[in-house]
């Protein structure tokens, strides 16, 4: 027993103690920025190994961008990857980060339906479905509910079965094996619930995108209410992308 | 001369691969299996008009050496199986018939393995997959997923169950197939296929990736720098550190030892945020390029290091003291999910599962690569075979790895970020690549063509050979141990399924 609460006493404070505004030490791509800077766009189109990069007009489409950074190393004058987390959004324009406009990412609280607020706004339990994710998406979200990020403090947490569920996080391409059982699980949550697309490959396909092996349909029927983008997501994006959604009020 | 003789990342034209009559071509490859330290890397099939040429990587882990063989056979006409001499095949096997159709003769089970889009018996579906029946009153199945309770990828559990013992397992994979291995003969560009790479299994992007890389340099003939030599190192190790430290946490939570759960799983955290310091991606995505370093390691970068190993160090052996000490985890590891030496050995495990039983199998001291000759890896063996002997090795490796890292950061090579333009690849090759990622052996082969494009690309991750020792390890185990077994093997779904 003193032994235990020995190790607990060396661990220290472990939390983040504001999710919403820690800087996220080190490197880390983020938003970026297009300046006005003139290069040569093919060959910076060329580099784009998801084709998030397209020009005229010059922009990236976080929601196809794997954030390797390869086209900011390349020309540093023309983008460059701020350590802006927050990123995410429900809606899927937004995610497309034009040239020469330096604004942050937000949710449209138009667009945010009522009773997302009404009741989940305390509470929210999610079922999670890897749907050909790699595992590393996976492995962030699982560490959304670490003793560093605590998700569990706002409410939000992972459940077992869809039956408890508020709503489903899609991580991966949707490969053709898991379109049924994924329907079969949004299904089986009560009404109301909402759909949230965690990663690049959900979002777009990612480097799948054009891959024969997957059935993406179940996102042409239903209405996505959050687009977290990264590859695998940061834990924070994804915190904080559930917050504005959830405490966002018309 | 039944087979050609190559070393680890060593390129060979195509043709020089001995070509054997199928009955030869058995006999000498099940015959290798003899011998305790061969065991077989890859065998599989390619298309080659109307027939298939299948090609068998056998490596024989005292010499250092991989031995090739291939065989020339139609589609449509029958073979007895190599699985019936050495289980080792079976999957594999399995393989190359939902690829081809080829029958095998006296195969124990040819069942589709990942149902690929373009599998040659569109009949066979996900959905209709044939399961071991027993007809009994007393016996009840219990089917678990594909979507299990927790975050983690999908796949089929099918127990058969006598009470809460379980009597048998049977897993069904293909719920994560992507198509990948298509899509690196499609995507030509060779950022497409680094990304590729690193979206086979997202717990082993290092080591996916490092194969890849050296295949790739390999083939272009360009020599690995040895900053190359030195990142490569350093991110492997450091991968198996954080997965190792949180597969620790996950079986702690799987045993109910709350303390254990907590503090394995933030002390993962200080590990993969050191690899988004050095790269800006926390499962290390983006870091390893073939030919260039887009993030050099810096001096300031070692000494970094070297800190937050020496927390690490110090909080990890407080909590793997007390865990490995408290009867309750103690009592729920012994003994459960236990694979003998033998069953292991007859079913060719790999890497770590392999080790925990007995089993002298790691490329980092058989087939050394990158700085392993130097640092002369000894690998960790265990005797139990159960998941006890998982959680040590687990524990073990984690200090072996940061005395590993230690060292390397005594002599951190100059560095620069110069990218040079990659040379077309060899025409008319065939290479071979292997790397111990932390779970096991990974091995990654190309074939070019004549204009040295790539025509084929195989990948085989370690759990492909390691999940059939999953469905053997809980037999006669308390349905309610699966998970423990479950995450002391941390198998992957998406690197199996491709």
């Amino acid at each position: 027993m003193i032994n235990n609460l020995k190790i607990l006493f060396h661990q220290g404070k472990q939390y983040i103690p504001d999710v919403t505004t820690i800087e996220i030490p080190g490197v880390f791509r983020g938003l970026p920025i297009i300046s006005n800077e003139k290069v040569d766009v093919n060959a910076l189109e060329e580099l784009c190994p998801t084709k998030a990069i397209t020009i005229n007009p010059l922009q990236i489409d976080l929601g196809k961008c794997t954030f390797c950074g390869e086209c900011s190393m390349a020309f540093p004058k023309k983008i460059t990857f701020t350590k802006d987390y927050k990123i995410a959004s429900n809606s899927r324009e937004a995610l497309i980060v034009k040239q020469g406009v330096e604004s942050p990412i937000k949710l449209n609280p138009e667009s945010i339906r009522k009773e997302i607020s009404d009741y989940f706004s305390g509470s929210l339990k999610l079922r999670q479905v890897c749907a050909g994710g790699d595992g590393s998406c996976e492995l962030e979200l699982g560490a959304c509910g670490n003793v560093n990020f605590d998700m569990g403090r706002y409410g939000i947490e992972f459940v077992a079965s869809p039956r408890h569920a508020d709503g489903i996080v899609i991580t991966g391409p949707i490969t053709k094996g898991m379109a049924e059982p994924l329907q079969i699980c949004y299904d089986a949550i009560p009404e109301p619930k909402i759909i949230i697309l965690a990663g690049t490959d959900a979002i777009s396909g990612g480097i799948f995108a054009d891959s024969p092996a997957l059935n993406r349909h179940f996102l042409e029927t239903h209405t996505i209410d959050l687009y977290v983008p990264g590859n695998p997501i940061h834990p924070l994006t994804f915190i904080n992308g559930v917050l504005e959604l959830i405490r966002n009020r018309k | 001369m039944n087979a050609i003789v190559i070393k680890n990342n060593q390129q060979i034209p195509f043709d020089s691969i001995p070509t054997l009559e199928y009955n030869k071509f058995l006999e000498y490859n099940t015959a290798l299996l003899q011998n305790e330290d061969c065991h077989c890397v890859n065998y599989y099939g390619i298309a080659v008009q109307e027939n298939v040429k299948l090609i068998c990587c056998i490596a024989n882990d005292k010499d250092a050496t991989i031995l090739l063989s291939s065989s020339l056979v139609g589609l449509e006409t029958p073979l007895e199986c190599f699985a019936q001499h050495h289980l080792a095949f079976e999957k594999f096997e399995r393989e190359i018939h939902e690829n081809f159709g080829i029958p095998f003769l006296n195969h124990p089970w040819l069942k589709p393995v990942r149902y690929p889009f373009n599998a040659s018996n569109k009949n066979n579906t996900i959905a209709n997959y044939p399961f071991f029946k027993i007809e009994s009153e007393e016996l009840h199945e219990v089917g678990v997923g594909p979507i299990h309770a927790g975050i983690i990828e999908p796949g089929h559990f099918r127990f058969l169950c006598n009470g809460e013992q379980i009597l048998h397992l049977e897993i069904q994979l293909g719920y994560q197939h992507r198509g990948i291995e298509t899509l690196f003969l499609q995507k030509k560009k060779l950022i497409e296929r680094h990304t590729l790479a690193e979206n086979i299994s997202g717990d082993s992007v290092v080591g996916h990736t490092t194969a890849f890389a050296n295949l790739w340099e390999s083939l272009c003939n360009v020599e690995t720098t040895e900053q190359a030599h030195f990142e490569r190192t350093l991110a492997l190790e450091l991968e198996r550190i954080a997965v190792h430290t949180g597969d620790l946490s996950g079986m702690c939570t799987d045993v109910a030892y709350q303390l254990g759960s907590a503090v394995y799983g933030r002390l993962r955290t200080p590990i993969i945020n050191f690899f988004q310091l050095w790269c800006g991606n926390r499962i290390a995505k983006g870091l390893i390029r073939s030919g260039y370093s887009n993030f050099p390691f810096t001096n300031e970068l070692g000494e970094k290091l070297k800190t937050v190993l020496e927390a690490f160090e110090t909080d990890f052996e407080e909590i793997s003291k007390a865990t490995f000490a408290a009867p309750t985890v103690l009592g729920r590891l012994e003994k459960t999910g236990i694979i003998t030496n033998q069953v292991g050995k007859n079913i060719g495990l790999v890497g770590m599962a392999a080790r925990m039983t007995n089993i002298n199998r790691d490329i980092r001291s058989s087939h050394p690569y990158h700085l392993y000759s130097t640092i002369l890896h000894q690998p960790i063996l265990k005797h139990h075979g159960d998941a006890y002997s998982r959680a040590r090795i687990k524990y073990r490796e984690i200090q072996q790895s940061i005395t590993y890292i230690k060292t390397l950061l005594n002599a951190i090579p100059s560095h620069n970020t110069t990218k040079i333009e990659m040379p077309k690849p060899t025409p008319n090759a065939f290479i071979l690549s292997m790397i111990e990622g932390w779970r096991g052996e990974i091995c990654h082969c190309a074939i070019t063509n004549a204009q040295g494009e790539l025509v084929h690309y195989k990948i085989k991750d370690p759990s492909f050979h390691n999940w059939l020792a999953m469905a053997l390890a809980v037999r006669n185990n308390e349905i309610s141990d699966f998970p423990i077994s479950n995450k002391s093997f941390n198998l992957s779904y998406a690197g199996h399924d491709l």
